[in-house]
């Protein structure tokens, strides 16, 4: 009789050092290999597990490429039209004032068709958190170009690059939302690297924490790769990211406890 | 009795909704049924039963934020005239798919486009046909009297968890600007929490230990799965054909001839009968209520026992496709209409009726 | 009995108001009643009209082109409503600012000069009960202790301390009608 590939007895309790969080359900995600997704996914999930909320969170799923978000994610979820998440949240929060809601949401879903809710709901101060995944791209129908696709970059219906002067120019929502009094902590995160997922979910704690006293609304940007749309390795495009995204949309604090993060001078090269 | 008042259609609804236990409203302004939200707004039913009243940013949201109150089990409702509607078909394509409870107000104006601000009837096929994409009904009421909007309110809230279903009252800016005598039931108190939980096990409230998470969607990628969403749908649409016609006959008795129309108009042809029988003309109404589920069966005997019938609509010819299915080639059917927001007046459908079934 | 009643006049003339006052004193009196409203762009400051039915059935028709009164209280509104008054029917106007006088011979018409009697005795805000009492003068409708109590319900809480004028003014309105044409 063959060996088993993993000796069971290995796995005992003090051995264990990394598992899958209760919050996530048992089952292969959907998402690219290399993508950001399931990473946010993870913290999200890790932070809400942490703070005990799972029985008192209600999510809302977008359309795009985490449209299926609420077949992972083990909590209660509605999955929303297009756009339309904060319109939802707004609702449920409104109505279940003791619950935990928040949105996730892609850059097509947020900062295209969704714009009006987004902007609303973060002018109206609602006591909700939104997650807002920005990889440049509508990565669920094909790596198409989004509001936040870089100029020149490449997409399958900018083949020859983002003109800016016939295109229009990429729109960094998270700046714009900080500008309104009813955003609270307005962050911009990455999941690429280790220090940077610790980073990330530090800012998802700091969000949930927030909602507890209804502040207004957490708004965590995490920029992503996508390799898919990009047509890159994962390797690749977490560099290409570096080299690109993160200059146009710097990581950081942009607004915390309501007030406006200082810009560092940019530094000029001689 | 109930406490009697003289109200709005409007304002009818609006505070009916209060008294049926309604958890939110969610709107956008647009003539002819401002005075909904004016009149939520001013009654601060939040600071008495702890109903929600938004002013959303646009239709859009106003329909999206009924699909997460609904989705959570609330009692929820919208209100808004025909463009304002359009612009809600989508959200009510999703819900009547994820299969959520809502009651929707529609004070019909007339169009196409901006069209006109005064009362039309020709937002009948796309309450009744659905109006958004794919195989969905929607129950619709249709509303002859400022008590009826009243009453609607409640019976439409009781339909929509019923069935799982939005509820759609079609009245129209007449209905919804006129004032009459109303009699208002007692207030259902809300639901409590733990009544609601209890209620709907769907609804999205927060996963407890001890049962599964849940999910609220349209979605279904699946085509097997989606086959199966979509029978399931028009298993309860022959449930509510079946069950929850709702009609009214006056003086259909002894008629030759009647006349069939919803709301403002079978109002009209009320006072077209009182003129018709007094030059010795035999004439009925019949009033389908419910618009979806049409009184096919009702019809069909009707049309068996009298010589004509004539459809009165403002609107171009709308419920009469549905009457005609309904009688078959049994009997003459002719369609009056008037649209933009002209409203025909009660002289004028009996000439209509002297003309086109009795002489024509 | 049914009434059929058709008020018009320019906005801010308190023809809406006079229609709702009437309206709910008959609910008051637990009679039916509607009152349809002329709205939109035409209430900005142009012609305001209102239908109000007082019955003792159940009203069929909201709306109507052929009336038992009509209450008129601007040109405009002669122009549109005269010949809308049933044969043997009732007209009253104001004739403040009315130019071409009412010409039908077929109907009942009664003149109030409300404005200028309001204006006279600083009562000019319940201009519109002046042109009400006079209009109950001929058709008692609904009984005074009922329009009490209709005004009490129209009227919003901080405004019940002018019930008082507005009852004077009905009352005034009984004695400023002029007969111009009785049919027999």
């Amino acid at each position: 009789m063959e060996e088993p590939f993993v000796k069971t007895d290995i796995r005992k309790e003090e051995n264990i050092v990394y598992k899958r969080t209760n919050l996530l359900v048992d089952r292969p995600l959907s998402y690219c290999p290399g993508c950001g997704h399931g990473v946010v996914h993870r913290m999200l999930m890790e932070t809400l597990e942490e703070m005990g909320l799972q029985d008192k969170t209600i999510g809302v799923s977008p359309v795009g490429c985490s449209v299926l978000a609420y077949d992972f994610m083990n909590i209660d979820m509605l999955g929303a039209a297009h756009g339309r998440a904060p319109a939802l949240a707004t609702a449920i929060k409104r109505m279940w004032p003791n619950r935990f809601v928040f949105t996730y949401q892609g850059d097509g879903d947020l900062a295209a068709i969704g714009t009006a809710e987004t902007i609303h709901a973060c002018n109206r101060g609602e006591n909700f958190v939104i997650i807002f995944i920005n990889n440049g791209i509508y990565g669920m129908t094909g790596g198409q170009m989004a509001p936040t696709t870089l100029p020149n970059m490449r997409s399958s219906t900018s083949p020859y690059g983002r003109d800016v002067s016939i295109m229009g120019h990429p729109l960094k929502m998270t700046e714009l939302v900080a500008q309104l009094p009813g955003t609270y902590y307005v962050t911009r995160q990455a999941v690429h690297t280790p220090s940077h997922v610790r980073k990330t979910k530090k800012a998802l704690r700091k969000a949930f924490e927030n909602q507890k006293n209804n502040t207004g609304i957490s708004f965590v940007e995490v920029v992503s790769n996508c390799n898919s749309g990009w047509k890159m390795t994962p390797v690749q495009s977490n560099k290409w990211m570096e080299e690109n995204m993160f200059p146009f949309y710097p990581l950081g604090d942009i607004k915390v406890d309501g007030k406006l993060v200082e810009q560092k001078e940019a530094v000029t090269k001689e | 009795m109930g406490e009697l008042r003289l109200m709005k259609g409007n304002e009818a609804v609006a505070e009916a909704a209060i008294r049926a236990g309604c958890d939110g409203y969610f709107g956008y302004p647009i003539t002819p049924q401002s005075e909904i939200m004016e009149y939520l707004m001013s009654e601060k039913p939040y600071e008495t039963t702890g109903m929600v009243v938004l002013q959303a940013e646009s239709e859009v949201a106003s329909i999206n934020m009924l699909y997460g109150g609904a989705g959570t089990g609330k009692r929820v409702m919208t209100s808004s005239s025909s463009p304002g509607i359009s612009l809600m078909q989508e959200g009510i394509s999703y819900m009547a798919g994820a299969e959520l409870p809502a009651l929707l107000v529609n004070v019909v104006r007339g169009g196409p486009g901006l069209g006109t601000i005064q009362p039309s009837q020709a937002d009948y096929f796309q309450s009744v046909k659905g109006g958004g994409h794919g195989d969905y009904k929607i129950i619709v009421l249709a509303p002859a009297s400022v008590q009826e909007m009243a009453d609607f309110a409640k019976l439409g809230f009781e339909l929509a968890f019923k069935y799982r279903t939005p509820v759609m009252i079609q009245s129209d800016g007449a209905i919804g600007q006129m004032m009459e005598k109303v009699e208002l039931f007692d207030p259902i108190p809300r639901r409590t929490e733990e009544e609601l939980i209890a209620q709907c096990p769907w609804a999205a409230t927060g996963k407890p230990k001890n049962r599964d998470h849940i999910i609220i969607t349209s979605l279904d990628l699946d085509p097997a799965g989606q086959e199966r969403v979509n029978l399931k749908l028009q298993a309860k649409y022959r449930q509510i054909e079946e069950k929850e016609v709702l009609f009214e006959e006056i003086s259909c008795e002894d008629a030759e001839y009647v006349f069939v129309a919803f709301g403002l108009s079978a109002r009209i042809c009320q006072k077209s009968i009182d003129m018709a029988r007094a030059q010795g003309i035999k004439v009925g109404l019949f009033r389908p209520i419910t618009l979806y589920p049409f009184p096919t069966k009702q019809i069909a005997a009707l049309a068996k026992k009298v010589k004509g019938m004539l459809v009165v609509e403002m609107n171009a010819g709308q419920m009469i496709e549905d009457v005609k299915l309904s009688a078959g080639c049994s009997v003459k059917i002719e369609h009056y209409g008037r649209f933009g927001g002209i409203i025909p007046a009660p002289d004028e459908v009996v000439r209509a009726l002297e003309k086109q079934i009795i002489g024509g | 009995m049914t009434e059929e009643i058709i008020i018009a006049g320019f906005g801010g003339q308190g023809v809406l108001s006079m229609g709702k006052i009437l309206a709910y004193s008959g609910v008051m009196q637990n009679k039916e009643v509607s009152w349809m409203p002329s709205y939109g762009p035409e209430m900005r400051g142009g012609t305001a009209n209102v239908t109000v039915i007082v019955s003792d059935e159940r009203i069929s028709s909201p709306i109507l082109n052929a009336f038992d009164t009509a209450i008129i209280l601007n040109q405009q509104s002669m122009d549109k409503f005269e010949k809308t008054v049933k044969p043997g029917g009732l007209l009253i106007y104001d004739p403040n600012g009315i130019t071409h006088h009412p010409t039908r011979k077929d109907i009942n018409i009664y003149s109030i000069e409300a404005a200028d009697e309001a204006g006279k005795l600083g009562l000019s805000k319940v201009f519109n009960m002046i042109v009400l009492g006079g209009f109950l003068h001929l058709k008692p409708l609904v009984a005074p202790e009922f329009i009490h109590k209709g005004l009490e319900k129209s009227l919003p809480a901080r405004h019940h301390k002018l019930i008082p004028d507005n009852e004077r003014a009905i009352d005034i309105g009984k004695g400023l009608l002029k007969p111009l044409q009785v049919l027999n």
